[in-house]
């Protein structure tokens, strides 16, 4: 995937994001490092097509999956976790045509790959944290989409939901996919390929060891940086409003 | 016991109202539970009192109410619509205004001298009063109903589970939004003639409620919304004959009580479970 000179707004004349050109290859994992209110979601529905506003250019094999939140899904409606996986296969089933027995066994073998191959009876809203984003992970595998958007994957899940996670992001990476994963965590973008800085604007992209040094991550988070062990170790401090 | 639920069906006044009343719970049902999931219940509630102007002209141009009904609603839309670009109004305050406007408007219109003694019909229905015609008509839009829910099943689930990520997965949240209201006013519509006015919103609402309390699984709260919303119909009928009270009202209050009892029943899709 390319984007070039990609900005965007929500309002013509209000463009919140600007600058960014980046180009990732076949079998990476990027991290999309920024502050709240940085840009990190507007460049993701920049690159669904979905932003009201949008300049630049984005070359794409296809529209790309996305993994929200899970704490953005509503947690009343009534489908299991099958059900919720399943729903990757709905763009390409016409809606007259039950969803075919390939799929079924697709997303069958989704759910084993995320661990919860015994949870797919399981009403979705009754699973953990955890485990609801890694249903969410294997609807987006179901899609079968050469690029997967993460929008904070590994936030708040617990530990066992984390390292199934990551395993599942080394081999989707091994597959070829492009996963751009939107991050808090500094130390969690090192281990991965490519990282994008964004705050309004992009501030830098490039291998983790070329970009995440404190001057590009003052810049990137400003006072919601931490500086740890004297610059050896950077976190990025969350605030969020009551 | 079975005679006393056999009996009032045996003329056939009561068996087209009964006819009629199962047609309109197929649509009344499932329509019920995804206006529910969708949190549209002041909407529900709105279309249907914002139409009685339209279906106050109507009775007094001689037309047929249906006619009535479908202009009522297109009215509500344009008035909410309208209201809805004043800024300093929220959303929920502009469709309140509008409605109170439309049903004052109607109820002004309806205590006019000329208006034919048939206000009560629009309010609360007449069922006892459905011709052959009305069931035709009945049929076809719950039939449209139907096959609607069916077809669009997968957007309708998609853009209300997961309102970010459904346009990645296929479907458009605001557009289904639409989808819904419309067939939320077709149903509204089919349903007015034979429930009223003021008493359509309970046999769309109340069954849809209780089957949301009784299963967690969606297929089956639709098929189970249906049955009860036919449940609640012929009871109320039954009701209604036995102790010589309004038809409409009674249905209303029967889905009422089903809702009431499936409410003990358990609620599987509380967060707390």
């Amino acid at each position: 995937m390319r984007v070039e000179g990609l900005a965007g707004g929500y309002a013509p004349g209000t463009e919140v994001l600007t600058g960014v050109s980046f180009a990732l290859e076949a079998g990476t994992i990027a991290a999309v490092l920024g502050p709240n209110g940085g840009g990190k979601t507007t460049l993701f529905r920049a690159l669904l097509g979905e932003l009201p506003v949008r300049r630049g250019e984005v070359e794409l094999e296809s529209r790309p999956a996305y993994v929200p939140q899970t704490d953005r899904t509503r947690l009343d409606f009534p489908v299991s976790a099958l059900d919720v996986v399943l729903m990757g296969a709905y763009a390409r089933t016409p809606a007259w045509r039950r969803i075919s027995r390939a799929d079924r066994a697709a997303g069958r073998a989704a759910l084993e790959r995320v661990g919860l191959a015994d949870r797919g009876g399981r009403r979705f809203g009754a699973l953990s944290g955890g485990q609801r984003q890694r249903v969410l992970i294997a609807r987006a595998v179901l899609q079968e989409r050469p690029v997967v958007l993460l929008d904070e994957p590994l936030s708040g899940v617990d530990a066992a939901s984390a390292a199934r996670i990551e395993t599942v992001f080394e081999e989707l990476r091994a597959e070829g996919r492009i996963l751009l994963v939107a991050t808090h965590d500094v130390e969690q973008a090192r281990r991965w390929d490519r990282v994008v800085c964004v705050n309004g604007e992009q501030v830098a992209f490039g291998r983790p060891a070329e970009v995440l040094t404190t001057d590009v991550l003052l810049r990137t988070y400003g006072h919601e940086l931490v500086v740890l062990e004297g610059g050896a170790r950077a976190v990025a401090v969350e605030h969020h409003e009551h | 016991m079975l005679d006393w639920l056999t009996d009032p069906f045996a003329g056939g006044l009561m068996q087209r109202a009964l006819a009629e009343v199962l047609i309109l719970a197929l649509a009344c049902g499932p329509l019920g539970v995804w206006v529910l999931l969708y949190r549209q219940s002041y909407a529900a509630e709105s279309l249907s009192h914002a139409m009685l102007p339209g279906l106050v002209i109507a009775a007094l141009a001689g037309a047929p109410l249906l006619l009535g009904a479908a202009g009522g609603v297109l009215a509500a839309a344009v008035a909410i619509a309208l209201a809805s670009r004043d800024q300093r109004l929220g959303g929920d305050v502009a469709v309140g205004v509008a409605i109170a406007a439309l049903f004052g408007l109607g109820a002004l219109l309806a205590l006019s001298p000329d208006v034919p003694a048939r206000l009560g019909e629009l309010l609360f229905g007449d069922l006892l009063g459905v011709t052959g015609g009305d069931l035709v008509e009945g049929a076809v839009l719950a039939g449209a109903i139907l096959v609607a829910l069916a077809l669009f099943h997968r957007r309708l689930a998609l853009s209300v589970f997961d309102r970010v990520a459904a346009p990645s997965l296929g479907a458009r949240p605001t557009v289904w939004e639409l989808v819904l209201l419309a067939l939320l006013a077709v149903c509204t519509v089919a349903a007015v003639r034979g429930l009223g006015n003021l008493l359509v919103v309970a046999m769309i609402l109340a069954p849809g409620a209780a089957a949301l309390n009784l299963t967690t699984r969606l297929p089956v709260a639709l098929a189970l919304a249906a049955g009860l919303a036919a449940l609640a119909g012929a009871l109320g009928l039954v009701a209604s004959y036995h102790w010589e009270v309004a038809a409409g009202a009674s249905v209303a209050l029967a889905a009422v009580l089903v809702f009431l009892v499936s409410t003990p029943l358990g609620r599987p899709n509380s967060l707390s479970d």
